[in-house]
């Protein structure tokens, strides 16, 4: 790699903090890079921080009552330099929308119900390209057929409750690359979509990556999406990474306890059909901190003492593959296996 | 027993028909089709419109003038004769031998102005408070909330008030008059519409749509004008309707104590009230019809407001 990462995301932290009561670290010095034309994955169950990483990254978190450290340095397409975490609030507020991006989750909640979707992509354009009247709606109407939507010049004067769900999705995809953003962040797009929607979207947003050289940053609990998706993998686990790694490696070599559990929990179609899932034990749970040693010790089948002798460090496997576990299912290059 | 292809182009039509009846139909032109189909909103919509007809119309359905004395040598109101209704004059002659008719339809003019103005003007000047205060709650950050929590502030000290109280209270500082019954009655709805604007300003602030706008760059006033307030109309409309009503009562109520225009010459609902109540015993018919006209207008407009609110609830919507 010779090029600088596009983002570069540097031990990022958010805690809330709360009224007499111990602050809450959601997500705890965490760092990935993305780069263009390459989609990397956010992985992890409900409460683990992903959500909360995208906001942050935004600047969308509440002003009040959360702390932001560590740093995300973005490349801008002058080639400068800038941290996006500590950007003042109206320069951050012209990079969104036109070099970064989001789609959300739920698409009927991101729209607003009351104003047609043609007038909603055209908001963009008027924001950030300045076109106005006939030529935001004849840029609308494109970009609309780009994401794939059928007859768009209608479309553009219906409201968002009159669109399927997956075209909604389309919509609001339409709205994020209008200004084609080199950085492009999907909180969870598929989840409220059925799964031959879900097959069509990903597949949408992975040819704008391709065509466009977007990097894609995309914040999932399933982990189908990254396998068919993600060039890099990073798995949370309690707002801290324990596992990082490309696709192949990450599918191939699972070393950290939680990646294994959640590879193990999910239906394969070439496992003999009487296997068992196995499903991680237990919910995400706050009581153990990391400070106290590995998070996921409670719920995991090879938890042994020295897993709460503190907080276990990050090590390499090899080039690339990160884990953060004592005992790992799969043994570092190396060390012998613990043969368990 | 039709072919499966005519079937099949029936159906066609079908859905054909179904789209271009839902083209482009928002929120409250499909709000609108509910309540043209429903009961509460079409009898709420008559009376409205009867009244409004009749003031508007005034003085071509009076059939005398409301003034004229004409038959003042028939009604003696220290000896207890009056004049209940009769062909002549359906609704009898007043202490003076004036046409209550006459007078009642005439009226209706100055009592629904009085209604509409004293509305639109607390919706104008609350609407105006709220909005702002929503605004800079949502979107203004730590300076935000503290504008907010000024102007709610003083629109709770309004609210203390009870609203008669209140309106009472400006009328005795304008002096008798229209505009004071206006003014007052008015000034009393502004917290209330004021309150109601913003916590639906909040309420919707916290909406994905709102961060999703947020997260494509748009500006504060962009989000505050274009997506936070015409979400947040809904409730403040259905007020709206709910207050002429009210506010019709509030404002007979101010000419009932003597606040309202002085001018005989001008008959209001609200002061026919108030005049009628000293022949009370002799004469009951001449407090009974303008309360009666003031009952089925509020009605009316309660009708109206109810049915919008109805029609716009998401729950009840599809």
């Amino acid at each position: 790699m010779t090029r600088s990462p596009l983002l570069d995301v540097d031990e990022l932290s958010v805690a809330f903090t709360r009224r007499r009561r111990r602050d809450v670290q959601a997500v705890d010095r965490i760092s990935f890079s993305l780069r263009e034309g390459r989609i990397t994955g956010l992985v992890g169950e409900s409460g683990c921080g992903k959500s909360v990483t995208s906001l942050a990254l935004m600047g969308l978190l509440p002003a009040r009552g959360v702390r932001v450290g560590g740093t995300a340095r973005f490349r801008l397409g002058g080639g400068d330099e800038v941290d996006l975490l500590a950007l003042p609030a109206a320069r951050l507020r012209d990079l969104r929308g036109s070099e970064i991006a989001m789609v959300f989750q739920d698409p009927l909640s991101s729209l607003n119900p009351v104003v047609p979707i043609g007038r909603q992509v055209a908001e963009v354009l008027t924001r950030h390209r300045g076109l106005k009247g006939a030529a935001a709606r004849g840029q609308a109407a494109e970009l609309l057929a780009r994401v794939g939507i059928p007859d768009p010049g209608r479309r553009l004067r219906e409201y968002p409750h009159e669109l399927s769900g997956g075209m909604r999705q389309r919509a609001l995809i339409a709205m994020a690359v209008a200004c084609r953003p080199r950085l492009l962040i999907a909180d969870e797009p598929t989840t409220a979509l059925d799964v031959t929607i879900q097959a069509q979207i990903l597949e949408l947003l992975a040819g704008l990556v391709a065509e466009e050289g977007t990097a894609l940053l995309m914040i999932t609990h399933d982990l189908g999406v990254v396998a068919g998706l993600c060039d890099e993998i990073n798995v949370l686990y309690s707002g801290r990474t324990v596992e990082g790694a490309a696709r192949h490696e990450l599918f191939a070599a699972p070393t950290h306890p939680y990646t294994a559990g959640l590879l193990g929990s999910i239906p394969r179609l070439d496992a003999p059909r009487d296997e068992p899932l196995t499903p991680i034990r237990g919910t995400v749970d706050d009581a153990i901190g990391w400070d106290d040693g590995c998070a996921f010790a409670p719920r995991c089948d090879r938890f042994a003492e020295d897993c709460l002798g503190g907080p276990p460090p990050m090590r390499e496997r090899r080039a690339g593959h990160r884990f953060r576990c004592l005992h790992p299912t799969e043994p570092a290059p190396g060390e012998e296996s613990e043969g368990r | 027993m039709p072919s499966r292809t005519q079937r099949i182009d029936r159906l066609a039509e079908l859905v054909a028909a179904r789209r271009e009846d839902g083209e482009g139909r928002g929120v409250w032109r499909e709000a609108f089709a509910r309540m043209r189909r429903d009961p509460m909103a079409i009898t709420g919509a008559a009376i409205v419109g009867v009244f409004l007809l009749v003031a508007v119309l005034g003085e071509l359905i009076a059939p005398y003038s409301p003034t004229a004395q004409t038959w003042g040598a028939e009604v003696f109101p220290n000896r207890n004769v009056f004049v209940g209704p009769r062909a002549e004059n359906w609704l009898g002659l007043d202490n003076l031998g004036r046409d209550q008719f006459s007078r009642m339809v005439i009226g209706a003019r100055q009592t629904l102005l009085v209604g509409v103005v004293a509305a639109g003007l607390g919706f104008t000047a609350g609407a105006l408070l709220g909005g702002v205060s929503g605004a800079a709650h949502t979107l203004g950050g730590r300076a935000g909330r503290r504008i907010d929590t000024v102007l709610m502030r003083f629109t709770d000290m309004m609210l203390a008030l009870p609203t008669l109280l209140l309106a009472v209270s400006i009328a005795a500082l304008l002096g008798q008059g229209l505009t004071t019954v206006m003014v007052a009655v008015g000034a009393a709805q502004i917290p209330i519409f004021a309150r109601l604007l913003r916590g639906a300003m909040i309420a919707q602030g916290s909406r994905d749509y709102v961060l999703a706008a947020r997260a494509l760059g748009a500006r504060r006033r962009r989000i505050a004008l274009a997506h936070i307030l015409p979400n947040s109309m809904g409730p403040v409309l259905v007020q709206l309707t709910l207050s002429l009503a009210t506010a019709i009562i509030d404002a007979a109520a101010l000419s009932y104590l003597g606040l309202g225009n002085p001018d005989p010459s001008v008959p209001e609902w609200g002061t026919m009230l108030a005049d009628a109540q000293r022949f009370l015993g002799g004469a009951p018919q001449l407090a009974v019809f303008p309360a009666l006209a003031i009952i089925v207008t509020a009605l009316g407009f309660t009708l109206m407001g109810e049915a919008m609110r109805e029609s716009l609830d998401p729950r009840l919507r599809n």
